[in-house]
């Protein structure tokens, strides 16, 4: 079995990244990953530093980018087991063009948003997913937009895996990255997690007393039960599990040269198979 | 021998592929041809015309008189008549109706319509055209059978026979320097084909124009030739995806034109940062903003020199011409992964449209330079490090994946030697020295800008990119009449290669920028750079090329 070190990490005690680190560790594990079989691509925030904080093949980029970049590593290289860890601000603020973009493009990456509802980095502003009416530093008013629905736009888009956990269910969380890393297509895990520093309105509490399990009777195979289930939120319950589920070819799968044959980054390239091309300009 | 022929009509009348089987036709009889487009930015209706210029020696610009104007609408004679020279002719429909002794009122519509198909129109006076210059149809039947069949094809060939016959031959020409041996390519087609040389698999891009044509021919291949060809949903997934792919292990490339490119920029210095090798295209059109879309202006050096915030290495090749091009593109790969950053190629609307006949590209002379390293990387304590500190500041690259137990982590923060985040102001220094030592070292490689007509002349110009073609022949053409007069014209401008320059500047006695901008970019960069200033500026920046023509009687008219 291969081992996940420690490190020092930049987190608050206490903040809810510990817990989705641990339950990657441990996902990872129980799947018999090897580190240099697996890269995190990341952007900026404190959910992106997390590639930092584990033994892994690491892309720490650009806000906003964690997922074009890891669309890509897994189009060059389709051995490699590529996962997204990103904050609510990096992917559906910053980023929110390409979640859109890649629901549709459906590279079989897994992606792990650390949803706190709150940018934290930056101290304390409203981020996408942030309640309408919540005060903050900047939101002086009240946040006056409407609250983000990520589970409801990747189900709209025709994303092939939709999740939700909350990082104080080990138990849960592990299983649903499991079954993220472990579907072949793009698959969203949105993760509840509280940012003890600045939001005190979705305290660990909060979510504590408002996520349930999905009921084991529910099939996540109807768009529109999805979608139904994607809009219960707050006092109602907040569920947590696979709220949607389906098999559609990946990107790859759909290139039938990509499909085929060596991962990209093993081609051989010789600059003489290209010659037959200049019969294009004769 | 050295023949001009526009054609000229609305867009969506067939003015391009009227262009294109003349230049075919001709190309293909074993002449130089030059073709240019003049097109705006709409996708029906306007005034769009090409330049199909020939001749019996090789020709590397456009020219701005005409001989033969096919005029696909009434709007064409009007707005090219005065570029005329004073035997050239109009090959136009009886329909226009003005009888003088420019305009040839044929029967091309009558002739389309016996032919069977109206809209073979432009191959009558394509007929007609040749018979003008008394070339034989045979190269354009052959071509014209290669690219249609069946029932357009007999209208087509059937238009051509009519036309032939409605005139006689008033121009004369010489025969051809001998077989076709060439090929016909314009600047888009060239970088792709690079691109395709060198190896790259992934090409990510949105589309811009006058940039596209990169994406449009690689996507024409992509499966015969195992590229992916990803269109991104901006400018900046797309170039995010490159640096992906490239981090990933294989090569990758974007390209987009100024707006496009500004989109890019953050992406730029992650890549300067974060060592990933990348190539990226920018072809130039009038800015700022949405400015000029389809035409042509040289005014992003200073942006691409300087883009992103911090200090970072970078390399910018101007590429001069389509042979340029192809080698220019293959050599900016190698460069991306010896030095593991990004290089820009800089072209333009000009030279990405324009077609220009040239020497087969010789693949033998392209490599594929990957430097990459294996388990040597490996350090002493058994751990690989992504940007370990060497004397020349490059680290030993290897691929995520591909050596058991080893991890790459490459990161857009500052980072220590395994790529982690740091705020140590030692090791700032010391990866801010590091990624500077590159720069360093590439300078010893950097390659000389091309030095046309005299060795050490009185005048000394300086241009860069595709002024190239039309200097080259205008600085020839004074040197034939005994005008002292050296041109340099860059290709790698950053780093700024300074020898040839310098040495000439010495004895130079008036040294002028030429480039198509406002501002002087060049000028400024050699100033900077050499503390050497031009005395004098050519500037064009109406959203044309300059032609050899008019660049001829600038330099005569304002600096001799």
């Amino acid at each position: 079995m291969c081992e996940f070190k420690t490190f020092d990490t930049a987190w608050c005690p206490g903040c809810g990244n510990f817990g989705i680190l641990k339950a990657l560790k441990r996902a990872l594990t129980e799947l018999g990953k090897k580190p240099h079989e697996v890269v995190i691509s990341s952007g900026i925030g404190q959910a992106a530093k997390t590639p930092h904080y584990i033994s892994v093949n690491g892309f720490n980029g650009l806000h906003g980018r964690a997922v074009p970049a890891g669309a890509a590593i897994k189009i060059a290289n389709k051995d490699l087991t590529v996962i997204v860890e990103s904050g609510e601000g990096d992917t559906y603020g910053e980023g929110g063009n390409h979640f859109i973009h890649n629901v549709r493009r459906n590279v079989d990456i897994a992606h792990f948003v650390h949803n706190n509802q709150i940018y934290g980095l930056t101290k304390g502003q409203a981020s996408p997913t942030t309640a309408k009416g919540q005060k903050t530093g900047i939101q002086t008013m009240g946040v006056l937009h409407e609250q983000f629905n990520p589970l409801a736009v990747a189900i709209t888009m025709g994303a092939t895996f939709v999740a939700r956990s909350f990082s104080g269910n080990e138990e849960h969380l592990v299983s649903m990255m499991k079954a993220a890393i472990e579907h072949k297509g793009y698959a969203l895990l949105d993760i509840m997690q509280p940012c003890i520093t600045y939001n005190k309105v979705n305290t660990f509490k909060w979510y504590k007393d408002r996520v349930k399990p999905i009921d084991e009777s529910y099939s996540p195979t109807d768009k529109f039960e999805a979608y139904k289930l994607a809009h219960q939120w707050g006092d109602d319950g907040i569920p947590i599990g696979i709220l949607y589920k389906k098999e559609e070819p990946t990107y790859i799968d759909k290139i039938e040269f990509l499909k085929q044959g060596e991962p990209l980054v093993d081609r051989k390239l010789d600059p003489k198979n290209a010659e037959k091309y200049m019969a294009d300009f004769r | 021998m050295d023949y001009n022929i526009l054609i000229g009509g609305s867009a969506g009348q067939g003015v391009d592929t009227v262009g294109t089987f003349v230049e075919k036709a001709l190309k293909r009889m074993g002449y130089y041809v030059f073709s240019n487009k003049d097109y705006m930015s709409r996708i029906r209706g306007g005034h769009n015309f090409t330049l199909v210029r020939f001749s019996d020696n090789p020709l590397c610009a456009h020219k701005d008189d005409v001989d033969v104007i096919i005029a696909l609408n009434e709007e064409t004679v009007r707005v090219h008549r005065e570029k005329l020279t004073p035997n050239g002719k109009v090959v136009c429909d009886v329909a226009f109706g003005k009888e003088d002794d420019k305009n040839l009122n044929l029967p091309l519509k009558e002739a389309a319509k016996n032919a069977g198909n109206p809209k073979v129109m432009g191959s009558a006076a394509v007929g007609a055209t040749l018979k003008l210059f008394g070339i034989q149809t045979a190269k354009l039947e052959e071509f014209l059978n290669e690219v249609y069949d069946g029932e357009i094809l007999a209208a087509n060939l059937k238009a051509v026979e009519e036309g032939y016959k409605m005139v006689d031959t008033i121009f004369q020409t010489t025969p051809p320097p001998g077989e076709d041996k060439h090929i016909l390519i314009n600047g888009n087609e060239a970088v792709a084909l690079g691109t395709v040389a060198a190896g790259c698999t992934f090409y990510s891009a949105y589309p811009m124009t006058p940039a596209t044509g990169i994406m449009s021919y690689l996507a024409k291949l992509q499966e015969d030739a195992n590229i992916v060809v990803e269109q991104a949903e901006d400018e900046i997934a797309a170039i995010i995806m490159a640096l992906g792919a490239s981090y990933g292990g294989v090569r990758a490339m974007t390209g987009s034109s100024g707006g496009g490119f500004a989109l890019m920029v953050e992406a730029m210095g992650f890549a300067g940062i974060g060592e990933i090798p990348l190539v990226v295209a920018e072809v130039q059109r009038p800015g700022p903003a949405t400015g000029l879309p389809t035409r042509t202006e040289q005014a992003d050096l200073k942006f691409i020199i300087n883009c992103s915030q911090g200090e970072f290495p970078l390399m910018v090749i101007a590429i001069r011409d389509v042979q340029d091009a192809f080698y220019q593109t293959t050599r900016a790969f190698n460069l991306a992964e010896k030095y593991q950053m990004p290089v820009v190629i800089v072209s333009d609307q000009y030279l990405a449209d324009y077609y220009q006949t040239v020497e087969p590209f010789d693949f033998s002379k392209v490599t594929i330079d990957r430097q990459l390293a294996g388990e040597e990387a490996i350090n002493s304590d058994g751990v690989y490090r992504r940007y370990s500190l060497t004397e020349n500041g490059i680290s030993p690259r290897i691929i995520p994946g591909k050596i058991e137990n080893q991890l790459v982590f490459v990161d857009s923060d500052e980072h220590d030697e395994e790529g982690h985040i740091t705020e140590s102001a030692q090791v700032r220094v010391e990866m801010v020295n590091k990624r500077m030592k590159k720069l360093e070292e590439l300078k010893k490689e950097l390659q000389e800008p091309v030095k046309v007509g005299e060795e050490k002349g009185k005048t000394l110009l300086v241009a860069w990119g595709s002024t190239y073609g039309p200097l080259k022949e205008a600085t020839e053409r004074l040197v034939s009449e005994g005008i002292s007069v050296t041109s340099l014209i860059f290709g790698d401008i950053w780093p700024l290669p300074e020898k040839e320059f310098i040495e000439l500047a010495k004895t130079a006695e008036k040294i002028v920028n030429i480039e198509g901008n406002a501002t002087g970019q060049l000028k400024d960069i050699i100033r900077q750079q050499t503390g050497v200033n031009c005395v004098q500026s050519i500037l064009k920046y109406d959203g044309r090329a300059f032609s050899s023509q008019e660049l001829y009687n600038r330099i005569k008219g304002e600096v001799l």
